[in-house]
């Protein structure tokens, strides 16, 4: 097991990709946020305060999005209950600010796209994950936004830890073979 | 994920299995307030409505709830098919399976039917009520319902009114609500309350006011005229008189209940209008919760399927 990232450079990580979002987007008039159920929302929520103390607007759209439905091996793999989709805005013409932990296969993403056009038609979306796992793509899918980008290979996993789940900030690198 | 492969009563769902169908029916009556009210979680199965016996609500319902789910759907109906040329359930059956489909919803006359085929056939199946047995669907939207209205199920009264004999409805009801805690009184013509059925932990009486006095809700039952091959009361004009829920009599109650019933209505028999129309009752948001929580049963049995491997 390595440790990829400790909580004081989480932090620090945390603070340069929001700073980065309100460079593109300057005051979120017309930009949303939306965290992937269910260990995307962590990232989700610390992003959304910390855009909300930079740009000092309070009346951004925050919202939650469950892909389970969406998934493309729901036949393969054991049925999991659905967390719930808490959108309670329109997406219509909107940019978007899609978030999730850790970019893997790209699988996880092309459902949540599937899912949020079910809601509306935003005018762009974009992507921001906290870790990158580079070369280990099945799909078309790279971030807009990118905390801390790692070379894995398929055996190994990262692991996100948060404080208001697991009780600690860490994100490490799990060697599955031998953990 | 649900202890069972099949649904095919309350009886053999534990209360966990309870609770996850009602928290998957959650999100699917989100879904299903949206604009598209799709999804395409079970776009690549094929579900067999097969009904021998007669029903609107329910297949309709299922119908929904299976197209919802992106699933394909085929739909088969006794009359009309070779059924009537004395073909045997398990041959339709496997016939209907032979074509590739996966999973099967199924209403039949005979109590235990849905049973009998688990025993002979690999494909999930979903009872959509079997003869006087159970009607599983039907109870978990009753309890999910009353769960909408009232925030919980435990330590409410609800009192079941009317054909328990010939119920399916009843017994699927008495099952699930007493797992989720409630507590049930049945009421009716002593005819048409079964013997010994205080041996499921219910209570009878057979006064029906004094019933309404008691519970928080009450579910009305259709007088199952096609199931009674013998009299077991006078005529339907002295059933109404006698055990029909009309305005006055809840009027004349201490606190307002809430009224249920799973339809067809025979309105003026078991209900009167000026109580099912009103606003105490909470028939079609039932008939609403309906395709979510069959929705939820269809997309938690359908990932089973795969033990092959």
């Amino acid at each position: 097991m390595k440790t990829l990232l400790k909580s004081d450079q989480l932090n620090i990580t945390l603070q340069r990709l929001a700073h980065q979002l309100v460079e593109n987007h300057l005051s979120f008039k017309d930009t949303v946020i939306i965290g992937i159920q269910p260990r995307g929302i962590f990232l989700s929520d610390r992003i959304y305060k910390m855009v909300k103390k930079i740009t000092g607007n309070n009346k951004i759209g925050y919202g939650r999005l469950d892909i389970t439905f969406y998934r493309d091996d729901v036949q393969s793999r054991d049925i999991q209950v659905p967390t719930d989709t808490d959108i309670p805005f329109s997406i219509e013409g909107k940019s978007v600010v899609l978030i999730d932990d850790v970019l893997h296969t790209g699988r996880t993403i092309r459902s949540a796209l599937d899912a949020l056009i079910d809601y509306g038609r935003p005018k762009n979306v974009e992507l921001l994950v906290l870790i990158d796992r580079r070369f280990s793509r099945e799909l078309p899918v790279q971030p807009d936004y990118a905390g801390h980008s790692v070379d894995t290979i398929l055996t190994q996993k990262v692991k996100v830890y948060w404080k208001e789940k697991d009780g600690k900030d860490e994100v490490v690198l799990i060697d599955k073979i031998g953990n | 994920m649900l202890s069972v492969k099949h649904l095919l009563g309350i009886k053999e769902l534990t209360k966990k299995d309870i609770e996850q169908i009602f928290k998957t029916a959650d999100n699917f009556k989100q879904v299903l307030q949206r604009p598209i009210k799709k999804v395409p979680t079970l776009r690549d199965t094929t579900i067999a409505n097969i009904f021998f016996e007669n029903s609107t609500r329910t297949r309709l319902s299922f119908e929904l709830a299976e197209k919802r789910l992106g699933a394909d759907v085929v739909n088969f109906s006794a009359s009309g098919s070779s059924v009537s040329k004395g073909e045997t359930l398990i041959d339709t059956v496997n016939n209907i399976l032979a074509m590739k489909v996966d999973m099967v919803v199924m209403r039949h006359a005979a109590s235990g039917a849905p049973w009998f085929l688990a025993q002979h056939i690999d494909a999930s199946i979903i009872n959509a009520g079997d003869g006087t047995n159970e009607h599983p669907t039907q109870a978990l939207l009753d309890a999910y319902s009353i769960k909408e209205k009232l925030g919980s199920l435990e330590g409410k009264r609800v009192t079941i009114i009317g054909d328990i004999m010939h119920s399916r409805v009843a017994l699927s009801n008495i099952f699930c609500l007493a797992k989720l805690g409630a507590e049930v009184t049945v009421s009716g013509p002593p005819t048409l309350i079964p013997k010994h059925i205080e041996s499921l932990g219910v209570r009878v009486e057979y006064n029906v006011k004094k019933a309404l006095e008691w519970c928080d809700v009450a579910n009305v039952l259709r007088i199952q005229l096609e199931r009674q091959h013998k009299p077991l009361f006078s005529t339907l004009r002295e059933y109404a008189l006698y055990y029909g829920v009309n305005r006055q009599m809840l009027d004349s109650l201490e606190k307002e209940i809430v009224i249920m019933h799973p339809g067809p209505i025979n309105r003026g028999v078991e209900l009167n209008s000026d109580v099912a129309d009103s606003k105490q009752s909470i028939i079609l948001d039932q008939v609403e919760n309906g395709v979510a929580i069959r929705m939820a049963v269809i997309y938690l049995l359908s990932g089973k399927r795969e033990t092959l491997e």
